[in-house]
């Protein structure tokens, strides 16, 4: 019998060049599943602004990544999140899983979310609340462990000024690295996230 | 208060640094300030959750989900496990997405130029939720290897990638899956960015003879173990618990 307290955890490898194929196998360039998961997630039933979401990933020689994977992961409007250890007393939105997929364009780089503007969540032990966020899980071919980060809102100042998160982080500076630039089109809020993966405006990267 | 639960912290050196030179492509695509540690919250301990009716029925049988006149060629195989956590407790109703190249090592996707052919009932992906026991399955052909640029004679061993969730959104990973007994392993620049031998070692699926179906399919098993999780001791309880 081992004597292992516990199991450890299976060890990352890269996505590859071809993450498409299991995960957006419509980027890949064929149809295969009938229900397919992506990145517009704001369903006719959904409460809430909707807003794109939008940007490039760049790795250290400035060129956008063009095979990226990106996930995000967001509490609905009302800032609670469409999972059961998600216990705050505010309303769940069944048709709002909260959870998006998109691959960087082929030719351009960009990656493209279509979602809503998810309210504040309550911070750990509960005692200073989060500021409206997204949270980022990016993968892709030369990325050995999957990388995580926030977008915070440029439109939310205050909150942002209070975030418990934010605050943790030294330099103001690289705070802003974690902040999207918003732009209207048609209408529409378009917040502008690029995440820089090395160099001079490297973006800010958690350990969760 | 909140979260009631937190996950272990991540043990980073079983994990392959971001930074690794043998694999080329890492270099400009690694961060190289520190990341910065941040202790769960909710953001962190939740995650999405799926359901059976968003699957089809062939989702987990990559050898029919693509045929289209005749099965695909290659080994068939199945590959099978659990998902834990890192107290050995079953990952129920989580999603695991696979891919993976054909029997001759060629990929069905737009990029890949690779001389080896497609074949044209054989698409590579598949994905399923594991039951309440933590254990899912698939069938497929066993791949073949692959060259890449990254030296001038790089070959990947014949491997299967994996995607997996978990219940919160800390515990997301993508691995690859080795073949027991693949000579190419050692030789492998992108297992070699792990650097604990024995964490590489866990990629390597191992022949189940025992689940293979006589005169029909062989077997790999392979359990994947994502991060365990606490009670949140000595904070306070959440209202109404």
């Amino acid at each position: 019998m081992s004597t292992q307290l516990y199991l450890p955890e299976t060890p990352s490898q890269t996505a590859g060049p071809y993450v498409h194929i299991g995960l957006i196998p419509n980027q890949a360039g064929f149809d295969i599943f009938k229900n397919n998961f992506g990145g517009d997630i704001a369903g006719p039933h959904v409460a809430g602004e909707r807003i794109v979401v939008e940007g490039r990933i760049y790795d250290a020689s400035g060129q956008p990544a063009k095979d990226v994977l990106v996930e995000t992961w967001q509490a609905n409007a009302a800032g609670r999140y469409n999972h059961p250890a998600d216990r705050q007393d505010k309303s769940l939105d069944p048709d709002f899983r909260g959870w998006a997929r998109a691959g960087t364009d082929f030719e351009t780089g960009l990656y493209r979310i279509l979602t809503i503007k998810p309210g504040p969540v309550v911070g750990r032990r509960g005692r200073k609340t989060m500021a409206p966020h997204i949270n980022f899980w990016i993968a892709a071919r030369g990325i050995n462990i999957g990388l995580a980060t926030r977008m915070y809102f440029p439109d939310e100042t205050a909150a942002n000024a209070e975030d418990p998160v934010l605050n943790i982080i030294e330099q103001p500076e690289r705070r802003r690295t974690l902040i999207a630039w918003r732009s209207e089109r048609a209408g529409q809020a378009v917040y502008t996230f690029d995440i820089f993966l090395q160099g001079d405006r490297e973006t800010v990267f958690f350990d969760v | 208060m909140t979260p009631e639960y937190e996950f272990h912290q991540r043990d980073r050196d079983i994990h392959p640094p971001a930074f690794t030179p043998v694999y080329k492509t890492s270099a400009l695509r690694s961060p190289r300030i520190p990341l910065w540690s941040l202790q769960n919250s909710l953001s962190e301990v939740t995650g999405p959750t799926f359901h059976r009716d968003e699957l089809g029925p062939l989702d987990n049988d990559l050898i029919l989900n693509y045929a289209k006149n005749g099965k695909p060629i290659g080994e068939q195989t199945i590959v099978h496990g659990h998902v834990l956590d890192g107290n050995g407790r079953p990952v129920r109703d989580t999603l695991v997405e696979v891919w993976q190249a054909n029997a001759g090592g060629r990929y069905r996707h737009r990029n890949d130029t690779y001389i080896a052919p497609i074949d044209p009932n054989f698409g590579g992906c598949g994905r399923m939720l594991t039951d309440e026991s933590g254990y899912y399955f698939f069938r497929t052909v066993k791949p073949g290897a692959y060259p890449f640029r990254n030296r001038v004679n790089s070959w990947r061993p014949a491997h299967i990638h994996f995607s997996v969730f978990g219940s919160g959104f800390a515990q997301r990973l993508i691995t690859q899956m080795y073949f027991e007994g693949d000579p190419l392993i050692p030789h492998d620049s992108i297992i070699a960015t792990i650097p604990d031998r024995s964490a590489a070692d866990r990629l390597t699926a191992k022949l189940d003879l025992n689940a293979s179906l006589p005169l029909e399919c062989l077997a790999y098993r392979f359990d994947i173990v994502l991060r365990g999780s606490r009670q949140t001791l000595f904070e306070n309880k959440l209202q109404g618990s």
